[in-house]
Parts: C-alpha cells; structure tokens; sequence
C-alpha cells in the first residue's frame, strides 16, 4: 500500500466534514473524525517493528519530477515518534473537543475542517523527504494554525492572535524555504537523505552557514523560541483542544523536528551546537520566570509551554556534540530531549485540558478569581496535580526522569572542550538550574492557586462542578502515561526513542540497540542532577511560599519595552508606512502614471539599445531622399507645431487633419495605395466627428498648469521621441529573422488566386484578424451609441454606491 | 528618406506624448490621434521604403513595396479610429456628467477609494 496517500486521508476527509455537519445534526461531528486519528494510529503502530531494528519504510508520489519535487512518506525512528503523537494526542484531543465544544452553538463545521487540514499538512512535515513539499506542509501548518486560533472570529484578540501568529511563523517559514534552496544549491538534491548521505561536504561551502541560519530562524519561529515566542501567549485565544493540540503537542515542536532532521548536516558547526543550545537554554529560563507572572491560566500553560520547548531544543543542542566527542554523556542528552518530548506531550496536553475544564465549568481562567476547587472537582485536581508535579519534575512522574537528565546533561557542558564551551560551559547548569526553580514554583503556582485555598464564590460566573466524565477522559489517559511512562521508560525509551536516536544521529548508530542509555530513577547519591533537584525543591518550595510578596516585582517592566511592543510597532510602522509610500507614488492622478509608464519604456529601450549594442544604422540600405517627401514632411511637422501651440479647438482639430491627410500623401509616396485611400476616408470621418464632438467640449485650456510641469511633460515627451526615433532605425537597419513578406508574394496567385498582396493578406490569410477587427469596431459602435443614448437621469440608478 | 521618417516619427511622438500628459482631455484625444500616426509610419519605416511598384501583382513587376508592413497598418487605421470615436464619445460624456475637462478633477476623491 502506497502509505504516502495517508498523509492525505484527514484533508480527504475534511471534505465530507461540512456535510455530515449540515445533514446529521443530532450527532456530534466530533465522533465521525475521531475515526480518522484513531485509524492513522493504528496504521502507524504497525510500523514500529521497522523502525525498532533501524529500519525505514518509503512510498513516494511524484509531484513535479521536473523539478525533482515529489511526496515521499519516509518513515523512520524520528517520524514515527511524531506521526503517533500526532494522531494520538490528535485522536484524544478530538474526543476532549466532543464534550468541550457544543454541537448546536459552535460552528463545527469549521473547526474539524481546520483540525483535519492541519493533522495533513503536521503529518506531512513530519514525514516528507523532499524539502520542497516539507515546506509547503509547514506553511500549511501555519495557515491551518491561523484558522483555529482565529476561531472565534469575531472577537478582536482572537484575530488578533491570529495574524500574529501568521506574521511570525510565515516569517519563519519564507526564511526556512531560502535555507532549503541553499541545501538544494549545495548538494543538488531536494532529498533530506541524499543530502545527509553527502553533508560532509557541505562544510566549507560558502553558502553553509547561511543556510544553517535560515532554517534556524524556521525552527525557532515555529517552536516559539527566544525572541519569537510572543505570538505563543496570544495564540492561546483559540479554544482549549486546539492550544493542547497545536500550541503544546505537536505544532510547536515542527521547530523541534527540524532541528532534529537537519543535525546530521548541520552538527559539525560550531554555530548550530551554540546557537541551538543557547537560544534554547536562553528560552527555558525566560518562559519559566514570566510564567510566574501570567494571570491566565492558559497563559500560565503557554509560557511554561515556551520554556519547555526551550528546554527541549538545548538538549537537541548538546546532543549535537556526539559528533564532536564520544563521551556517553551527550548521547544522554539527545535521549534526552526526545523522551521530554513524549513526556511534555503527556503532561502539558492534560495540563491544558484542564485549564479548558475549569474554563468550560468555572466560567474563568482568572487564577485570581479561583481557589478551592479541589473538592468540587476532585478528578481534575487529580490529573492536574500529576500533570503539574510532572512538569515541576518530581518524582514518580516521568517529568522527573527526562528533567535529571537534562540537568545532567547541561552540567556536563562544562567539561566539553571544543568552540569555548570549557569557557563558558559553567553558565548552562547554572540557568538550568534558575529555570528549574521557576518552572518549579509555576507548576505548583498553577495547580495549587486553582484547586487549593479558599474558594472565591462571589467572584465565579458560574456554579462550579466536576466535568462530565466524556470530558475528562482524555486527561485521565494522558495523566496515566505520565505516572506509567515513570515506571516503564525503558520500554519507551527502546520503542520510541533509540530508534528516533538513531535516525538523528546515523554517523553515530548503526542498530538504535547501540544507543547505551538506560533510565533509571535513582543515580547515587554521587549523582549531580539529584542535588539539583533537592536544590530546586527547596528553594522552590520557599519562593512559592513567599509568591505574594515578590510577585509584584514583575510590574517594573514597562510595557513599551517589551518584546509584544516591538511587534505591535513593527506591525504599525510597516501598515502605515507602506500606506504612505504607496500614496505617494500613486497619487491617481492619470499623467503621473502615464509619466512612469513613458519615462520607464524610454529608459528601458535606450538603456537595451546601448548596453547589448543593439543600435546600429547603416546607411547604404536607405532610400533616396524624395522631394515630394521633403514638402510633405514640411507640411506634417507644421501642422504637428500648429497643433502645439493652437489656443482654439477648431484650430487645433483642422490642424490634425493636415497632419492626417499628409500622412495619406506618404502612404501614396511609398507606393501604399489602400491606405492612402483608407487614410483619406478615415481622416475625413474623424475630423467630421470631431466637429461634431468639439461643440459639447469646454475650450481648450491648460488648466493653470506649472510652467515646471510643461517641462517636465517636453521632457519625457522628447524622450520618448529620441527613443523611437532610435528603435526605428535600428529595426530598418538590422533584422534578425527573414520577413515572411516574400511567401505572401510568391503565393498569392496559387494559394488565394488574388492579385492585390494587402486586401488578400487581410481577407484571407489573416482572415481572423480582420473579423476580430470587425468585432473590436461593433464593440466600440456600441459603446458610443450606448454613451449617447443613456440619457443623464439614469445616473441616479447606476449609482452603486447609493 | 528613413532618416528623414525616423526624425519625423519621432517628432509626431514627442507631440503626442506632450499632448497626452497634458490635463485636457480634448489635448489628451489628439495626442493619440498624432501617436497612432507615428506610429504606422514607423511600422511603415520598420519595413523598409524600398520597392518601385505598389503590392499589386501586374506583368513583369519583381520589385514590389513590402506588403506585411501595408496590411497591419490598414488594420491599424481602422482601429485607431474606432479608439477615437470611442474616447470622443467618452470624453464628450464624462464632460456632461462632471462638467470639467481638468483630468486633475475627473480623479475622484478618496471617497471613491
């Protein structure tokens, strides 16, 4: 079975969305596209026996071969642990929304649509080979991203969310798009694989480090990293599945993959290795210390989510070193980072559901309006408090696992002696350990200002109650892979991630069996990351006793210095700015087009004609000068100045006439009988109906125009002028291809049996464009006895304005 | 005689594109009228003036005017005056309804934006 047309089957599915919506209104839509997730998994699992063994599977669709741009579902270790966690936390999250979003008032139809179009284009990222279509499914990610947070459309912050969100990943994404183009230049591939297989090359190529920058900016634009995570918090404006599924699960870590995807080219540089773990490390620690200070508590969730994301991508930056050094350490911290990445899914999506149940049944997500809720809602409170102790990373919760790690990880940067680390290298465990406290005191800061603690009743709009069980359930199966995950991690770990291990690091792994890592809750009492943790518990603990009293340090920082000002400006200044200019170069006035449309082709052709050294004359192919033809022009350029600087229209009128019935005397000198006869009869018509015209128009009048304005107008005009003199010179002087003029002559007596050349060209072989010619004629007879006819007071009714 | 029609042309070109950026729109229909003018006779000059006998076939006659050049020039002829009728007309109407010839005031204003 070609499984590439799966990646397909949610969009395919999102077309029967609106109508099984319409028609089967007593049926939650929600139940018909569980199917599509919980199928996509089942499928999925299969291919886990193959990716255990190192394995991969392959199906292509060729898109534009061409090009050498195709669909490939290239399934390995890394793909697969994405591709479960899409459909799966997308199959829970689906059966959440069913109880979350009511079938009568919401507009269902949408929602799934969008949900299902963004599982397509996530899947698609996550498995495409070829960076053109991975980059045509990230900005599908994003534009699906964009519906969902945008809606509730009418609500000014959810567009507003929206669009910023949009601006910042489509950002990201245009920049990502370069960075593949330059990867396509290097190694002449779109093929993730075969540009692997040949990355070592790439090094000393010029363009390496640009495009090593390029798709940083993607990755960190979409996983919401330092400084571009500001439109995370204000995505949180979507409704709550979307935020646990997009916004926490699985859109935001599409950064995560591809920096995973690109470290075997990439982690040679000294760059990458600084720049992923830094911004990542630089991310944590700003996430986890504003967390604190949000109110919301989704907003709570999303700075956490940031920080998580930032912790995530500094273990993908010290496990980058492997390929520097063998020491076991940093292939702990690729571990690492992708058994976080299970591990956050897991808590963070519980986490954020719950934040949807207290929303659904509180009527608020004000931290400061709740408390107390604990036995109102006790099975919430349950998998909340497991959820937060597992972000806070206590143990029995598989948080705890994944963050000793981590710790472990950082402290050993330290001792690693390339690119400045021994240098430097003391700073990491240390704001490590900074945000573990934060993250810390924001996890108990969520959990226990909600559920513990005075209840505040006057101040709920609703009555509170525990959620329906349809509506828990998905938190308490996410809640229980937290506690279960802690139990068993080897057995996730040799399933998942040594598989996804291996596929990110194959310089490194032949079997993921090579990947010596094994998990375990107790190090020794030797171990650092366990006094780190007692250190974070303790100090934890005290700060989030004495919460009120410093919390209020947060207010100092003026909100016009802050990161969201920066975009707000930014938005303004480019909105009003283009504005301007735009209205400064079209003014609509029509000679000011007119003015760029002449001054840029006589810019152009002249510049043409000299650089390509296009104008050439040559002389001996003129005629000889004709007397008649000297007169005659005499008589045209007269007219022509009479025209200028008549001050009548009659004069003026007359005067165009002389010029036309000369210009018949020329066709007549130049042996061009049928339009010297034409020419006659149309110069008549014309100036007859000019003197007609002319009665019903104003006279003749500059309309007080500048003497600056009549210069600039001769200038261009004269310009214009010199070009064509020039072009027609030189299209005498020089022809490229032979005139088709001879065929015509040779053939006119056998072919159309006619004698005069000009009527049979016209009536026969170009009998088309005379009948056109007869058409465009009838259409502007129509137009002008349409413009006569339709008399002034019908004006009223053509308004459409009115 | 090019020489003398590629000066000429250009002479009628300059004329009729002073006349069109000017503000009224009677100066703006004759600066057309004169721009297709230059124009046939510069697809006339394109072609080349040689040729001592009209494209007529006639008993030994070899030397014929070029033939291609003459029939899209009667086409255009025809055209050019269907466009002037037309802007005439337009321009004739546009004056009734708005009462001004002042290509300036027949802009619009930033309500019709």
């Amino acid at each position: 079975m070609d499984f590439v047309l799966l990646i397909f089957l949610p969009i395919v599915a999102a077309l029967f969305v609106p109508m099984l919506f319409r028609k089967l209104k007593g049926i939650h839509t929600g139940w018909f596209v569980l199917v599509v997730p919980v199928l996509l998994f089942g499928y999925y699992t299969t291919f886990l026996s193959t990716t255990m063994d190192g394995g991969h599977a392959i199906s292509e669709l060729q898109w534009i071969p061409s090009l050498g741009i195709s669909f490939v579902s290239y399934i390995d270790g890394l793909s697969i642990l994405f591709s479960l966690l899409i459909t799966g936390i997308g199959a829970l999250v689906v059966l959440y929304s069913i109880f979350y979003l009511d079938k009568n008032k919401e507009k269902l139809g949408n929602f799934y649509v969008y949900l299902l179009i963004f599982m397509t284009a996530m899947l698609g990222v996550v498995q495409s080979d070829n960076v053109i279509s991975l980059y045509l499914f990230w900005e599908l990610t994003s534009i699906s991203s964009f519906l969902l947070i945008g809606y509730w459309f009418t609500r000014d912050r959810s567009r507003f969310g929206a669009l910023k969100s949009m601006m910042i990943t489509v950002f990201g994404g245009l920049m990502m798009l370069g960075g593949f183009i330059l990867l396509g230049i290097m190694g002449g591939t779109f093929s993730i694989r075969e540009l692997i297989a040949q990355s070592s090359t790439f090094i000393n190529h010029e363009f390496f480090t640009l495009s090593l920058i390029l798709i940083l900016l993607g990755a960190f634009t979409k996983s919401a990293q330092f400084p571009f995570y500001i439109w995370l918090p204000d995505a949180m404006e979507a409704p709550t599945p979307v935020s646990a599924y997009l916004h926490s699960a699985t859109m935001v870590k599409a950064g995560l993959y591809l920096v995973a995807r690109f470290t075997p080219i990439f982690a040679v540089s000294e760059v990458w290795i600084w720049l992923v773990t830094g911004i990542g490390l630089l991310t944590l620690f700003w996430g986890s210390i504003f967390a604190v200070k949000q109110t919301d508590l989704k907003a709570i969730l999303a700075f956490s989510t940031v920080s998580q994301l930032g912790l995530i991508m500094s273990l993908l930056g010290a496990g980058a070193i492997t390929f520097h050094t063998n020491e076991a350490i940093f292939a702990l911290a690729m571990f690492a980072a992708l058994f976080h990445l299970i591990n956050h899914a897991t808590f963070k999506g519980s986490l954020f559901m719950i934040a949807g149940i207290v929303d659904h049944e509180t009527g608020t997500r004000d931290i400061r309006k709740l408390g107390g809720l604990m036995s109102i809602m006790p099975i919430s409170f349950t998998v909340a408090f497991i959820g937060s102790m597992s972000m806070a990373g206590l143990p029995p919760f598989n948080g705890f696992l994944s963050k000793e790690m981590f710790l472990d990880s950082m402290f050993a940067l330290r001792d690693f002696s390339l690119f400045n680390f021994d240098t430097w290298g003391i700073v990491f465990p240390i704001v490590a350990w900074i945000a573990s406290v934060f993250t810390f005191i924001y996890s108990f800061y969520f959990v226990f200002k909600t559920f513990a603690g005075k209840r505040k009743k006057e101040k709920l709009p609703l009555e509170p109650h525990e959620a329906p069980i349809g509506m828990l359930l998905s938190p308490i199966i996410l809640a229980s892979l937290v506690v279960v995950i802690f139990f068993i991690p080897n057995v996730v770990g040799k399933w998942l991630v040594k598989p996804a291990v291996m596929a990110v690091q194959p310089y490194e792994y032949a079997h993921p069996s090579e990947v010596a890592v094994t998990v375990s809750a107790w190090h020794g009492f030797a171990s650092p990351a366990l006094w780190m943790t007692v250190g974070v518990i303790i100090i934890g603990a005290l700060l989030y006793l004495s919460l009120s009293k410093w919390q209020k340090i947060y207010s100092i920082q003026p909100d016009h210095l802050s990161l969201n000002a920066v975009y707000d400006a930014t938005m303004t200044f480019s909105e009003k700015g283009m504005n301007r200019l735009s209205r400064f170069y079209m003014n609509g006035l029509i000679r000011t087009y007119l003015i760029y449309i002449f001054a840029f082709v006589s810019v152009i052709t002249l510049s043409v004609l000299f650089i390509q050294d296009a104008f050439v004359v040559d002389m001996s192919s003129f005629t000889e000068v004709n007397s008649f033809g000297i007169i005659n022009a005499i008589i045209l350029v007269l007219g022509v100045i009479f025209i200028l600087f008549s001050k009548t229209r009659l004069g003026a009128i007359i005067a165009l006439g002389a010029v036309g019935y000369s210009v018949a005397l020329f066709f007549v000198i130049f042996k061009a009988p049928d339009l010297a006869l034409t020419q006659l009869v149309i110069e008549t018509v014309s100036v007859a109906l000019f003197l007609l015209a002319f009665q019903h128009l104003p006279k003749l009048s500059d309309h007080g125009e500048t003497k600056r304005n009549k210069l600039a107008n001769a200038i261009i005009a004269l310009g214009v002028g010199v070009t064509v003199t020039l072009v027609a010179l030189s299209a005498h002087s020089q022809k490229l291809i032979s005139s088709i003029s001879q065929y015509y002559i040779d053939t006119v007596k056998t072919e159309a049996g006619g004698g005069n050349i000009v009527n049979v060209i016209l009536v026969d072989y170009r009998g088309f464009d005379t009948l056109f010619e007869i058409a465009v004629l009838s259409i502007a007879g129509i137009g002008v006895l349409g413009m006569i006819k339709l008399r002034l007071a019908k004006k009223e009714d053509s308004n459409e304005n009115k | 005689m090019e020489l003398l029609m590629a000066i000429l042309i250009g002479v009628l070109f300059t004329a009729a594109v002073y006349l069109i950026l000017s503000r009224s729109i009677l100066k703006i229909i004759i600066g057309t009228g004169l721009l297709s003018h230059g124009a046939h006779l510069l697809i006339l000059t394109m072609g080349g003036l040689g040729g001592s006998a009209p494209p007529v076939l006639s008993d030994g006659v070899t030397d014929f005017a070029d033939p291609l050049p003459q029939a899209l020039i009667l086409t255009a002829i025809v055209i050019s005056f269907g466009v002037t009728a037309f802007i005439l007309v337009l321009a004739y109407r546009a004056y009734a309804v708005h009462k001004t010839d002042d290509m300036n005031q027949l802009k619009g204003n930033d309500e019709h934006d």
